[in-house]
């Protein structure tokens, strides 16, 4: 019988390493979960390098996105204005160009909020969207001031903002007028200089701002009521007493400045002047005759 | 001594490194088998090391997770002869033993049974400064012992402190804070041959591993073989290997002898081959089935097949009687047990209070071995089986691995030895310096 080489059960001493490597905890974590992942990350990331894997894998998105907004339930189909005259609701109109119908994933209210505020008439603007409505509350500004400014006229509301624009004065001949530069800011008071005109609104002109600071009261016959800077709502009522008490805006009077507190000062016209003089000439020589 | 402390304190700090990662394996090389067994320790159970005398730290929770046995291969009586075989054993004992354990082991406590031991007693005793006993005093006691002049090629594997005296009273184990003038010590010191250790030490570093600790096969069979009483009054451990035998006397649960003789079962199944021309393996085979050393009538009448691996089987069917067997195994048995003997004797086991015997190792296991020992040996003889320890498989729970479990019970338990205390060694100011230049010498 020929002897057999006995089998060595030894393992070699390479096996022998590399299976003591591999009850490493640390080399077997590696092994079994780090190299996996970096070979698959590795395979990923080369696939998903190339331009034309990118472009197909884009495309693919954006045909998803389009397919899923071309949804009838998401479609818009009007926009309807509420609380808005019809010119401001025009203007609304002009001022957000929407094509209908129109995905509602497509429309970002905020965005159209904002820029439907941008109308001069709008004060305030809420939109919602109604299953194909999108539905838009105005809270319109009303005008209470002209102001005329650069040689524009503004339409102004009762906090000083713009509330529109007009080519000429006779189209609100309703709305009282106010001039200079910064008199928006205070058509708060104006309004209530306004309001306190009383028996002099017939006469009423217009009121102008001076030195971006104080007003003038401007009154036909080129009268002036000129009002102090602090707490013009009381001059120009003492000035209305006086008008009561005394008729002193029927009178030759050119300027009534009022602006300091004590005492009202009047400026008197011309011809006015002049035949006080006379009169007071009058005056003094009978006084020397008796 | 300061060489050997040193390099058996290293050895001890590994083990605290691998008691520490929480899994030691141990490594018994013997002449028939290699071992390896990996232990898991429970690191929550670590006993306090300050509980004993010394620094050494126990453990009690520890358990069995991987166990394989190989083949040996390249080791004749108990040593390292052929390292290239030798360790490609280790290696294949180790790997099972890691696979069964599914973990990676990297310190090892191993064990020889051969590489001729020798027992020294040595006695060493010292005056006490301040009348009672303190820490360094036991450091300094164990320092003032004189050391035998055990020569060239040795190596000191143990040195135990058995046996502690104050004064007049002896046989204390622990004399710390007691009161007295003058404190002595037995010590017993265990060499075997330098060549033999550094052999196996560098088979177990060609394997990637460190070793952690060393032990005599001897002295570990006698920890798990005696039990307690026989530990303690006195009695002896007769390790039949198969190429040594490993002989140990115990007392006060210290090891005071051990030796080894170059004889074992392997002679036994080369008497048979011999005696009965039949192969070694067939040798082996029929020595392990129908062995014995005491006939009977009616082993005249029980015949074996001895039919040789020759290719021939038509000739070739020899048969024998289990008396001739018989005949062949026990005289050679005989000179194995007259040999103990004779270390027993020399070991003056016939002055111990107690004197059981205890055998143990694969050899013991030849039906009829313990009443031939106790005509050998004296009167009170036992087989013994090692202690039974968590995790270990029911294979691994005979005779034969009397020295493995003691390896393990050893590895979780260690007695107190030399190195574990702190001894004042002279010239300890100028120790770095010399050991740079050491360091330059060795490298230059």
């Amino acid at each position: 019988m020929p002897a057999i080489e006995p089998h060595d059960p030894a393992p070699s001493r390479l096996k022998y390493r590399l299976e003591r490597m591999w009850m490493t905890p640390v080399y077997r974590s590696l092994i079994r979960t780090g190299l996996p992942v970096t070979v698959v990350v590795l395979l990923v990331g080369n696939y998903l390098q190339k331009p034309e894997v990118q472009t197909r894998l884009a495309s693919s998105v954006t045909q998803a996105r389009a397919m899923i907004e071309s949804r009838p339930e998401f479609a818009l189909k009007l926009m309807r204005i509420q609380g808005a005259s019809p010119v401001v609701a025009e203007q609304i109109r002009e001022a957000v160009p929407l094509v209908f119908p129109l995905s509602s994933l497509r429309v970002d209210l905020n965005v159209l909020k904002e820029r439907i505020e941008q109308v001069d008439a709008v004060k305030t603007a809420a939109l919602f969207m109604r299953t194909g409505i999108l539905d838009v509350q105005i809270d319109e500004r009303i005008p209470k001031l002209v102001w005329r400014v650069n040689g524009n006229l503004q339409l102004v509301d009762d906090e000083g903002i713009r509330a529109g624009m007009i080519a000429n004065r006779a189209v609100r001949t309703d709305l009282p007028l106010i001039v200079g530069e910064g008199a928006a800011d205070y058509a708060a008071e104006a309004l209530k200089l306004i309001n306190a005109l009383g028996p002099l609104v017939a006469r009423f002109r217009g009121l102008q701002r001076i030195g971006e600071r104080r007003w003038d009261v401007v009154l036909d016959r080129q009268q002036k009521i000129q009002l102090p800077t602090d707490n013009p709502v009381a001059a120009l009522e003492r000035v209305i007493a006086l008008q009561n008490a005394r008729d002193l805006l029927e009178r030759d009077v050119l300027v009534v400045d009022v602006r300091d507190g004590h005492r009202p000062i009047i400026r008197l016209t011309a011809s006015a002047m002049t035949e006080l003089r006379r009169l007071r000439q009058i005056a003094d020589e009978e006084d020397k005759k008796l | 001594m300061t060489h050997l402390y040193e390099t058996q304190k290293a050895m001890r700090a590994r083990r605290r490194v691998a008691l520490q990662k929480g899994v030691v394996a141990i490594l018994d090389v013997g002449t028939s088998k290699i071992a390896c067994m990996i232990l898991q320790f429970d690191s929550s159970v670590q006993n306090d090391a300050q509980e004993a005398m010394t620094a050494v730290a126990n453990h009690g929770a520890f358990r069995v997770i991987g166990v394989a046995t190989t083949r040996s291969r390249g080791v004749r009586y108990g040593e390292v002869s052929t390292m290239e075989e030798t360790e490609r054993a280790i290696r294949t004992a180790v790997q099972a033993a890691q696979k069964m354990a599914n973990t990676r082991v990297d310190y090892v406590i191993a064990c020889l049974a051969g590489a001729e031991p020798r027992s020294y007693g040595v006695a060493g005793s010292v005056h006490l400064e301040n009348g009672s006993v303190m820490d360094y005093d036991i450091g300094r006691v164990l320092a003032s012992c004189d050391v035998p002049d055990y020569g060239l090629g040795r190596e000191a594997v143990h040195a135990m402190p058995v046996n502690f005296a104050l004064d007049h009273r002896s046989g204390l184990s622990d004399p710390r804070g007691q009161i007295g003038n003058r404190l002595s010590v037995d010590m017993h010191l265990l060499t075997i041959s330098t060549s033999a250790i550094e052999n196996l030490l560098r088979c177990i570093k060609r394997c990637d591993l460190e070793l952690a600790g060393f032990a005599s096969s001897a002295y570990v069979s006698g920890i798990s073989a005696l039990v307690e009483d026989e530990q303690e009054l006195g009695g002896a451990c007769i390790d039949l290997g198969a190429g040594a035998t490993g002989v140990s006397v115990f007392l006060k649960k210290h090891m005071i002898f051990a030796d080894s003789v170059r004889m074992g079962g392997d002679l036994v199944t080369s008497d048979i081959a011999q005696g009965l021309q039949v192969a070694t393996s067939v040798a082996e085979r029929i020595k392990t089935f129908y062995g014995g050393v005491i006939a009977t009538g009616m082993d005249d009448r029980d015949m074996i097949e001895i039919g040789g691996d020759t290719g021939d089987y038509d000739r070739d069917r020899r048969r024998i009687s289990r008396s001739e067997l018989i005949g062949v195994m026990r005289p050679r048995v005989e000179e194995i047990l007259e040999e103990v003997r004779k270390c027993l004797d020399a070991a003056g086991f016939d002055h111990l209070p107690g004197q059981r015997i205890v055998l143990t190792g694969g050899g013991s296991q030849i039906p009829g071995i313990e009443g031939l020992a106790s005509r050998i040996l004296g009167q009170q003889v036992r087989l013994g089986k090692p202690l039974r320890i968590q995790g270990l498989p029911q294979a691994a729970t005979g005779p034969a691995f009397a020295s493995s479990v003691g390896l393990v019970l050893y590895a979780a338990h260690p007695q107190d030895e030399c190195w574990d205390f702190n001894l004042p060694l002279e010239g300890q100011g100028r120790q770095p310096l010399k050991r740079a230049m050491r360091w330059f010498k060795d490298n230059w």
